[in-house]
């Protein structure tokens, strides 16, 4: 591709010059064979986020394939202002203009063609990416575009708050914990929310990234494939404690994760009751047995938010 | 661009009104800064007092800073202060009072250095100001930049508190991304485009001069939320966040929305300017590279930053008087806020490109001795980036689960948009090609722009595509790539911009020796630092976090000590900047570059007005190495000569009748003072169409 | 100008930037409120005594709820939340309750987490949870989330006249008292409230529960 554009200015070079598109050409060639060799086997694999689960696998793969495709680009430009500079100095003494050549019609074009044809292949690519199989592992919003056909996934309800995630299993009586458990092989469905500001559900080794919006379900899609821990972050500026909203999940066996399910939820069964019915968005400013017990005390605020009236800077 | 309808009235543009007539007051009655402060901290208490007055049936005391009715109108009644102390209502009043504006002020009493410390209507005046100021803003948030890198020098031992650090880093990134929207356009562009032109002013001087004047008050009412500590929410202020803070989060408002005005009026008045006053000649296809990239800047600014306003208006108004815009739970929704911030925000990342592009373009053809490659392209790449940065703003809410079926087409958009960016390399390896390159400070910063913007593209296409961006979105990543554009790109233009143009603008020449170093310093370690940030991001360490993973620390603390070391390099910069306008002064010469830019043509720093007459420009800029070229414009041109470049006879005489008689010479300012005996049209009507045959 | 004025001139503004700019790092930027220090001599047992109050009259903020912890040295109450225990030191907690009733945003938070025997004592009767959402009996919590200790705080009667000038002394309280281990590692351990009682704020959670010194804080752990 960029060949052609070196080739293209280089018809307008004088005769006795050496030729310059070839000399930019061929280091060219090496460097990103070289180049794209390195990304694709030696340094792809180990490349973020890993492939702990389908979502990150995916990601290290566009991710892969982008630099793939970014080298050459990068490697022609920095050649040939190299080159450039190397070559086409100054010299002493020498005080004179270059040549005055305004354009060239057939590089601009080639280089129009070479780069809309890049950018439309990085397009369908990566819509590719987003409706198959892989999932992209971002938040998808209540209804997504794309699910993972076959078994139920396991549902996990990822509730954010000022400053801490907490996690409800739905199909587990509901239960609500701290603790983030996954089991292997399983397609997990992350039902991502807010009670208060935007945060963002970034669990590292999953390849997951989704918003915790107030009054949003958000969805998200991956399958942890292998054991170990999961850094989760919040990745949206939520305040004050953004920087300290963290904790670490576990991928666990199914089995491991069952009898944790199981007895986690026996233990919590008295804190699920206080909870209230899984829901895929929560609004807590609704308690109607608390707005009763308020009104009789003579705190009435409107819309079962707890401030007396007299504070008109309460919404 | 009707200025002025009164033909018989002669007069300077600026009104500068308090000389008016008879003996000038003494200097500290005079409208200056001093009096702008006076006014500020006036409508301040009268403000606090309203708002403490309407709020009084609140629960809060009064008068206990508890409540954000009192500090909003606070804000606002004290930039109306600082205004109206500086004189900027002063000829309006005086207008409605039904009597004549002020005579003087102006270029009419140039020199000193008093007249920059006023509403000065010179917009070479206004440029030095921008250029100063904008400085000032860069330096202050780069020290909270560096403060960012001392706390993160350690993920657990914490130099400041956690609300310290958030704090700095809202003022940091406020900062940086609401007043560098105009470190170029605002010293470079409202100074250089008229020269550029061949126009004797800009088309609306007080405008410049308040868009001005605006950015000292957006910068002091954002470092002012320190004292009411602070804002918790970075620069992008999300709601309910923004809404739920403290009263911090007002002064972000208030300064965001007062910044978005002073762009809208900025980009207002160069987009006039370049339109209708282009001089006799000055055809589209004779444009600089550089007048093209403000016209494209000034277009965002004027079509995104009214979201911005609106968006900003909407917080005050969600924290004031309980609007519901943005809670969920009221009807609201945080992904309007969202919408509406990025819909300004990107538009906004290339009002902070397209100058930089505009500024290298501008600069590689005088260093390479060779014409522009591709002038069309060049041009059509930025008009390219203008018109798509206003489809691409979802892709900053991959994540969010808006509208998942989106995602494909705003990926499509942000690949688009990389397109007439790479024109800009296009036109810059073309214009390479065999050239003479001189490596000049000038050029060094461009060549280090072009480096740098390289690498901010390539990883910004990282993040259009949607599972890659899955784990880069919100990470160091992000943060790299828009230090790499903004601060790589930007910067380094603006660098560049500044060792090439202030010969011109001062006539004064920067130590070249300490630029180089300057150059070299910055460049490497730059790159050191916000190279080592992609690796940091894709690690998985979230933006704006105080803590981070242990393991993380030994490239975090590398990343810091470049960090002050890059400081260090501004400071070199600094120095040279100070040492060589204010105590070496080295005379530059009149044409240091060898440019053929119209700018270079006149004396440096330019005379009053300008020009002597209104130039005839017979070339583009860019005809290096054909000798068969003709010189770049007539700066003398005989009357009889204006007529015929026109094509239009009669709008060349001043006395026929017409709107172009009517609008030329006295919409042309200074015309009548500097030029008494030839009438030499301005004509803004003639601007308009500079050269009718070219269109036919 | 003349080159001595003109340096003059400058060194006068490059003085007064600087004095300007460490004015506002000390001042706003590294300023706080005090540390209170329970680690003396790696004591292995703490005692510390807090109380949370309905308003602060002590600070330019008086509506905004306020802890307040009472100084090992002098006894006195301190408008702060930063203390200091040492790495594996027992800590008991006394906390006085003299702020009315909010319901928890997340009644999961009603749950005594962390402490010994996931219990605490309110007036000296074991509590393991108390429901926020069913009666109005929650003030606040007490939430360290990196050592994931969390514990609600009963409050008052929801019709009780609350106490008006703080530190509260006198007027209806609830006493709560537990104790929990602090981490082996070092470092800061930031702490919350859960419940939003930042009243004129949306959501109840800015003004004091983002500000250090009223709502939250952090436990620095030292060796």
């Amino acid at each position: 591709m960029t060949s052609q554009a070196g080739a293209g200015a280089g018809t307008g070079a004088g005769r006795r010059e050496p030729s310059h598109a070839l000399r930019i050409f061929l280091p060219w060639l090496v460097v990103s064979v070289v180049a794209d060799w390195l990304i694709w086997s030696v340094w792809g694999p180990h490349l973020p986020p890993g492939d702990m689960a389908s979502a990150a696998s995916n990601q290290q793969f566009d991710i892969k394939v982008m630099a793939v495709i970014a080298a050459p680009v990068t490697a022609f430009v920095l050649i040939y202002f190299g080159y450039a500079l190397v070559v086409w100095r100054q010299r002493d003494g020498d005080e004179t203009d270059g040549p005055a050549l305004h354009g060239h019609a057939r590089v601009q074009a080639t280089w129009i063609t070479v780069t809309t044809v890049i950018v439309l292949a990085l397009f369908g690519f990566g819509t590719y990416e987003l409706m198959t199989a892989q999932g992209a592992g971002a938040g998808e919003g209540p209804s997504p575009i794309w699910a993972p056909a076959g078994s139920a996934p396991l549902q996990v309800q990822v509730i954010g708050q000022q400053w801490r995630f907490t996690y409800r299993y739905p199909q587990f009586g509901g239960f609500e914990s701290t603790q983030l458990m996954l089991p292997e092989g399983r397609w997990v469905e992350f039902h991502v929310t807010s009670l208060d500001v935007i945060h963002s559900f970034w669990a590292y080794q999953l390849g997951v990234k989704a918003d915790a919006n107030p009054g949003v379900d958000n969805t998200a899609f991956t399958r942890p494939t292998q054991l170990g821990q999961v850094t989760v972050r919040c990745a949206e500026l939520c305040g004050l404690w953004h920087g300290a909203m963290a904790d670490t999940g576990k991928v666990v066996t199914p089995a491991a994760f069952e009898s944790w399910a199981k007895s986690t939820q026996a233990r919590l069964a008295s804190v699920t009751r206080m909870l209230p019915p899984y829901a895929t968005t929560y609004d807590p400013t609704v308690v109607p047995a608390i707005n009763k017990a308020m009104a009789k005390a003579g705190i009435t605020g409107a819309n079962g938010y707890f401030y007396p009236p007299q504070d008109p800077v309460q919404p | 661009m009707a200025i002025e309808m009164q033909p018989a009235q002669t007069r300077e543009p600026g009104g500068g009104g308090p000389a008016a007539g008879g003996m000038p007051r003494p200097w500290w009655r005079r409208p200056a800064v001093h009096t702008g402060i006076l006014g500020a901290v006036i409508g301040y208490l009268l403000g606090h007092l309203l708002g403490n007055f309407l709020g009084s049936s609140y629960q809060q005391l009064p008068l206990s800073d508890s409540s954000d009715l009192p500090i909003v109108l606070g804000y606002v009644a004290a930039v109306i202060g600082w205004l109206a102390g500086l004189g900027v209502f002063s000829d309006l009043l005086r207008q409605m009072a039904g009597r004549p504006a002020g005579e003087a002020g102006g270029h009419a009493e140039a020199g000193g250095v008093a007249q920059y410390f006023r509403y000065s209507l010179d917009h070479k005046v206004v440029g030095i100001q921008y250029l100063v100021a904008m400085l000032v803003y860069f330096c202050t948030a780069g020290l909270f930049a560096m403060a960012i890198r001392t706390e993160l020098l350690s993920p657990v031992h914490h130099v400041f508190s956690s609300s310290a650090y958030i704090e700095i880093v809202g003022e940091h990134g406020t900062m940086m991304m609401m007043l560098m929207t105009s470190v170029i356009l605002g010293p470079l562009g409202n100074y250089l485009v008229p020269l550029m032109i061949g126009s004797k002013r800009v088309a609306f001087p007080r405008i410049e001069a308040l868009s001005f004047w605006l950015t000292p008050a957006a910068f002091g009412v954002l470092l002012s939320g320190l004292l009411l500590g602070g804002f918790p929410f970075g620069w992008t202020g999300y709601a309910p966040l923004s809404i739920e803070s403290t009263y911090g989060a007002d002064s972000y408002a208030i300064a965001f929305g007062l910044m978005g005005i002073s762009m809208i009026l900025a980009g207002f008045n160069l987009i006039v300017t370049i339109i209708c006053y282009r001089a006799p000649g000055m055809r589209w296809s004779r444009l600089p590279m550089f007048a093209w990239s403000m016209l494209a800047t000034a277009f965002l600014m004027v079509l995104a930053a009214p979201v911005l306003v609106g968006g900003m208006y909407m917080i005050i108004t969600d924290r004031t008087a309980q609007t519901a815009f943005f809670t969920d739970s009221l009807g609201g929704s945080s992904y309007l806020y969202q919408n509406l911030f990025w819909f300004f925000g990107h538009p906004e990342v290339y009002i902070l490109a397209l100058p930089g592009f505009g500024i290298v373009s501008e600069i590689i053809p005088v260093f390479c001795r060779k014409p522009l490659f591709g002038y069309k392209t060049a041009a059509a790449g930025m008009l390219g980036v203008t018109l798509l940065s206003f489809f691409v703003w979802q892709h900053h809410l991959f994540d969010s689960g808006i509208n998942p079926d989106m995602r494909p087409l705003f990926m499509l958009t942000t690949e688009l948009i990389s397109i007439p960016t790479g024109f800009i390399y296009l036109v810059a390896m073309g214009t390479f090609w065999k050239a003479k390159i001189r490596l000049s400070v000038p050029m060094l910063f461009a060549l280090g722009m072009y480096f740098n913007f390289l690498i901010g593209g390539i990883s910004g296409v990282f993040l259009s595509d949607v599972p890659a961006d899955t784990t880069e979105h919100g990470s160091f990543f992000v943060m790299a790539h828009f230090h790499y554009t903004i601060m790589g790109g930007l910067i380094f233009a603006l660098m560049a911009g500044i060792y090439y143009w202030l010969p011109k603008m001062m006539g004064i020449q920067l130590n070249q020796t300490l630029g180089k170093i300057h150059f070299w310093t910055m460049f490497i370690f730059f790159n050191a630092t916000f190279l080592p940030l992609f690796a940091v991001g894709m690690a998985g360490q979230p933006r704006r976090v105080f803590e981070y993973a242990r393991s993380l620390q030994t490239i975090n603390d590398w990343v810091s000590v470049s960090a002050f070391l890059l400081g260090g390099s501004i400071l070199i910069f600094v120095i040279n900047f100070v040492w060589s306008t204010v105590i070496a002064r080295v005379r530059a010469e009149g044409n240091p570059w060898q440019s053929r830019g119209l700018e270079w043509q006149v004396p440096s720093p330019p005379p009053p007005g300008n020009f002597a007459r209104v130039p005839v420009v017979l070339s583009g800029p860019y005809e290096y190495g054909d000798p068969a070229a003709p010189p770049v414009a007539d700066l003398a041109p005989p009357p009889g000569v204006l007529a015929g470049a026109i094509g239009d006879p009669a709008g060349a005489q001043p006395d026929s009748a017409g709107p172009a008689g009517a609008l030329s010479p006295a919409g042309a300012p200074g015309a009548a003072g500097a030029e008494p005996d030839g009438p030499a049209p301005q004509s803004p009507a003639a601007g308009a169409d500079p050269d009718p045959r070219a269109e036919a | 100008m003349s080159l001595p004025v003109r340096i003059a001139t400058l060194a006068a503004a490059l003085c007064a930037v600087v004095a300007l700019g460490a004015f506002l790092v000390i001042h706003y930027l590294l300023g706080g409120p005090p540390v209170e220090n329970f680690a003396a001599a790696g004591a292995r047992q703490v005692s510390i005594t807090l109380q949370e109050d309905p308003q602060n009259t002590v600070t330019s903020k008086p509506d905004w709820v306020s802890y307040f912890i009472k100084s090992p040295a002098t006894g006195k109450w301190v408008h702060t939340t930063l203390f200091k225990v040492a790495a594996g030191a027992t800590v008991h907690v006394t906390i006085l309750g003299y702020d009315g009733c909010t319901p928890l945003r997340n009644p999961y938070w009603g749950k005594v987490t962390g402490t010994a025997g996931n219990l605490e004592y309110v007036n000296g009767k074991p509590v393991s949870q108390l429901n926020s959402w069913s009666g109005c009996n929650v003030g606040h919590t007490f939430s360290i989330p990196g050592i994931g200790l969390n514990v609600p705080m009963a409050s008052p009667s929801l019709t009780a006249s609350l106490c008006g000038a703080s530190p509260c002394t006198s007027g209806p309280h609830t006493t709560m008292t537990f104790e929990f281990t602090a981490p082996r590692q070092t470092g800061s351990y930031f702490w919350q409230c859960r419940v939003p009682c930042g009243g004129g704020f949306l959501d109840g959670f800015g003004g004091p529960m983002q500000t250090i010194g009223f709502m939250t804080g952090s436990m620095e752990v030292v060796s």
